[in-house]
């Protein structure tokens, strides 16, 4: 169900950002099927006309992509409930249904450390990011000063630098600063990116300036518009943005990886990758350790999946 | 918000009775600069300390023979010099490159295919898109662990599923081509979904009006598409062009790390995760810094292919 949202704000919310008259929203009728199949991408010369069964074959061909798109997914879930000798019978609901590799997994590594680890440092980033983007967001959308479109396209062209790309000096960067295997240099370097900037930016952009105005006229300091005015506005590309951070950061693995050895500090994601090298054949402990690390996600996917695909097509706009 | 500004009203009132009102003009401007300054510091120093100075330094590094820790030996070219020389980097660009450019134009197919699919107006459609969706979720450690037992020679799904069809089951991961395949068809599975819903965004901007008239004219599908669909697509069509080759040619390294480390027989070594192990394997950070740089070279040259190829994603070129 939170599927239907998605569909009906998407619309919405591009005809708010951009100005067109929200196209697709009308009632699912006859007109509007005939539409449809028109941009079905040629599937059959008639489709505009005899709707109905081009529609049931789209039906079909989406139904059996879904289904190969989620196999994956499911497989791995029903094979984590299985038993040593029964993972690889090749059967998707199980014969004999476990808890024990769950239990394994928890009792035999330190993986609530790892997900605790994730989560910490997920939750920071996300918070700390939020709050400086945000800010930054701010002044480039709505103060007068010098240099501003520098500084702005100076922060866009960071968009296309990538943490492998940098990822030997970022390490230097950060043994200098005496960062490596610690929270802070785990959290710190990861807050900075210009794609919440930038996102942030282009919403403040569309918001209307009166209300600061008032305010500012009446003598309010930028921090208090900004806090009080600003940042409540902002509410839902906040949340989406957050929601967006916490899944990134979450699957963080590259970085954790080169930064940390210590096994305190050990992220949910390289713990699996050093768990699959230890039990190798052992995939009853290993999938279970993998549905472990996707649940959390899978989870904040389906709570949040409208704030995650919005955050997405807004960063594909421009 | 009224009473944000009441608020705000009572307690500018010491100031609004200040003696000067000419020079509390200029200092509201100035005032104005310090915010923006301390509304930027953190962020900007950030980018500076972290994205910034690592990209110089990158360039730099690149002309040191960097030795253990602390050790820095200019050696001008030298690095660059043995990058040409070495026979293990160049296959790896050569598998970077065959990996951009069988991945970026079937990853672009398959998402314009399926965000095409998805903007239709199908009974459960929902929960189509989430399906669809649904890997993108997953990190590409759990996804590199969950299809290296799919795959599996004996034990995998894949190939229990070919026996049973009738075939013979393939060695997935033990040949380089094969591998190579297997690396790009997984990423196809787990970014599909998002590219899928970049171009949905882009389609449902397509004002409806225009396939209606196209539609009275007489115009099938096939036309619609070619003449409505793919021009109006262009913004959209660069943005996931070039998100998807950047992503290409720098991403990657997890799934690589977990479903092949780089094998079999360096098959699946992409650039990135040689460099990768030049510098985390054998501390040669200034000899991998040299073949980042020139990656990264490599990046801007296909951005700057993309751009003119697309014309920068806008309409009015053509004329």
């Amino acid at each position: 169900m939170m599927a239907s949202e998605t569909r009906t704000s998407g619309p919405a919310r591009t005809a708010r950002t951009r100005g067109v008259p929200p196209a697709g929203r009308g009632e699912p009728g006859a007109g509007a099927g005939a539409v449809g199949g028109a941009v079905g991408g040629g599937r059959t010369g008639a489709a505009g006309r005899s709707g109905l069964s081009g529609r049931a074959g789209l039906t079909v061909l989406a139904i059996v992509l879904s289904l190969v798109s989620i196999f994956p997914v499911l497989w791995m879930m029903t094979s984590a409930f299985k038993t040593r000798s029964t993972v690889t019978d090749g059967r998707l609901i199980p014969r004999e249904f476990t808890v024990d590799n769950f239990v394994y997994v928890f009792t035999e590594v330190p993986f609530a450390r790892y997900l605790w680890n994730s989560f910490l440092i997920s939750a920071v980033i996300t918070i700390a990011a939020l709050f400086f983007h945000s800010m930054a967001a701010y002044a480039l959308a709505r103060l007068r000063f010098p240099g501003r479109e520098t500084i702005f396209l100076a922060i866009f062209s960071t968009l296309l630098v990538t943490i492998p790309v940098v990822l030997i000096p970022l390490f230097l960067v950060a043994r200098e600063l005496h960062l490596l295997n610690s929270y802070a240099g785990l959290i710190i370097p990861a807050i900075f990116n210009a794609f919440g900037i930038f996102l942030l930016r282009q919403f403040y952009l569309g918001l209307p300036k009166e209300l600061e105005e008032a305010a500012i006229v009446d003598g309010c300091g930028h921090w208090r518009v900004y806090w009080n005015i600003v940042l409540p506005m902002s509410r839902p590309v906040l949340s989406a943005l957050a929601v967006f951070f916490f899944l990134a950061n979450w699957n963080a693995f590259v970085w954790p990886l080169v930064s940390t050895n210590d096994e305190s500090l050990t992220v949910v994601q390289l713990g699996i990758a050093s768990f699959q090298t230890q039990y190798s054949s052992n995939w009853n402990y290993i999938l279970a350790a993998a549905t472990i690390a996707a649940l959390p996600m899978l989870a904040l996917f389906f709570a949040f999946q409208r704030q995650i695909v919005e955050s997405i097509k807004t960063s594909g706009m421009k | 918000m009224s009473s944000v500004a009441a608020r705000g009203r009572t307690t500018a009132a010491p100031g609004v009775a200040a003696p000067a009102p000419p020079r509390r003009r200029m200092s509201r401007k100035h005032r104005e600069w310090l915010a923006a300054g301390l509304f930027l510091a953190p962020d900007a120093l950030g980018l500076l300390l972290f994205v910034g100075i690592p990209m110089v330094l990158s360039i730099v590094l690149s002309f040191f023979q960097v030795s253990g820790f602390g050790s820095y030996q200019w050696i001008g070219l030298g690095n660059y010099d043995r990058m040409f020389h070495d026979p293990l980097f160049w296959q790896s660009m050569k598998i970077t490159g065959i990996y951009v450019v069988v991945l970026v134009p079937v990853l672009f197919c398959v998402s314009l295919g399926l965000g095409l699919l998805v903007k239709q107006r199908l009974p459960g459609i929902g929960v189509y898109r989430t399906a669809l969706f649904l890997p993108y979720v997953i990190s590409l450690v759990v996804v590199g662990v969950l299809w290296k037992f799919m795959l599996d020679d004996q034990v995998g799904v894949v190939n229990r599923a070919m026996r049973a069809a009738g075939f013979d089951g393939a060695s997935w991961l033990g040949s380089p081509g094969l591998a190579l395949g297997c690396v790009i068809a997984v990423m196809v599975w787990v970014m599909m979904g998002y590219y899928m819903i970049i171009f949905l965004a882009g389609l449902q901007e397509i004002p409806r009006e225009y396939y209606e008239a196209a539609r009275i004219d007489g115009a099938g599908p096939w036309t619609a598409f070619r003449t409505i669909t793919w021009p109006l697509l262009r913004p959209t069509s660069f943005f996931v062009l070039l998100m998807s080759t950047v992503a290409a040619i720098t991403g990657g390294l997890d799934l690589i790390f977990v479903l092949t480390n780089g094998g079999p027989a360096n098959g699946t070594s992409l650039a990135i995760f040689y460099i990768y192990q030049q510098a985390f394997g054998f501390g040669e950070f200034g000899y991998a810094s040299a073949m980042g740089s020139f990656l990264v070279l490599i990046m801007l040259v296909c951005t700057g292919v993309i751009f003119k190829l697309t014309r920068g994603g806008r309409f009015d070129d053509g004329k």
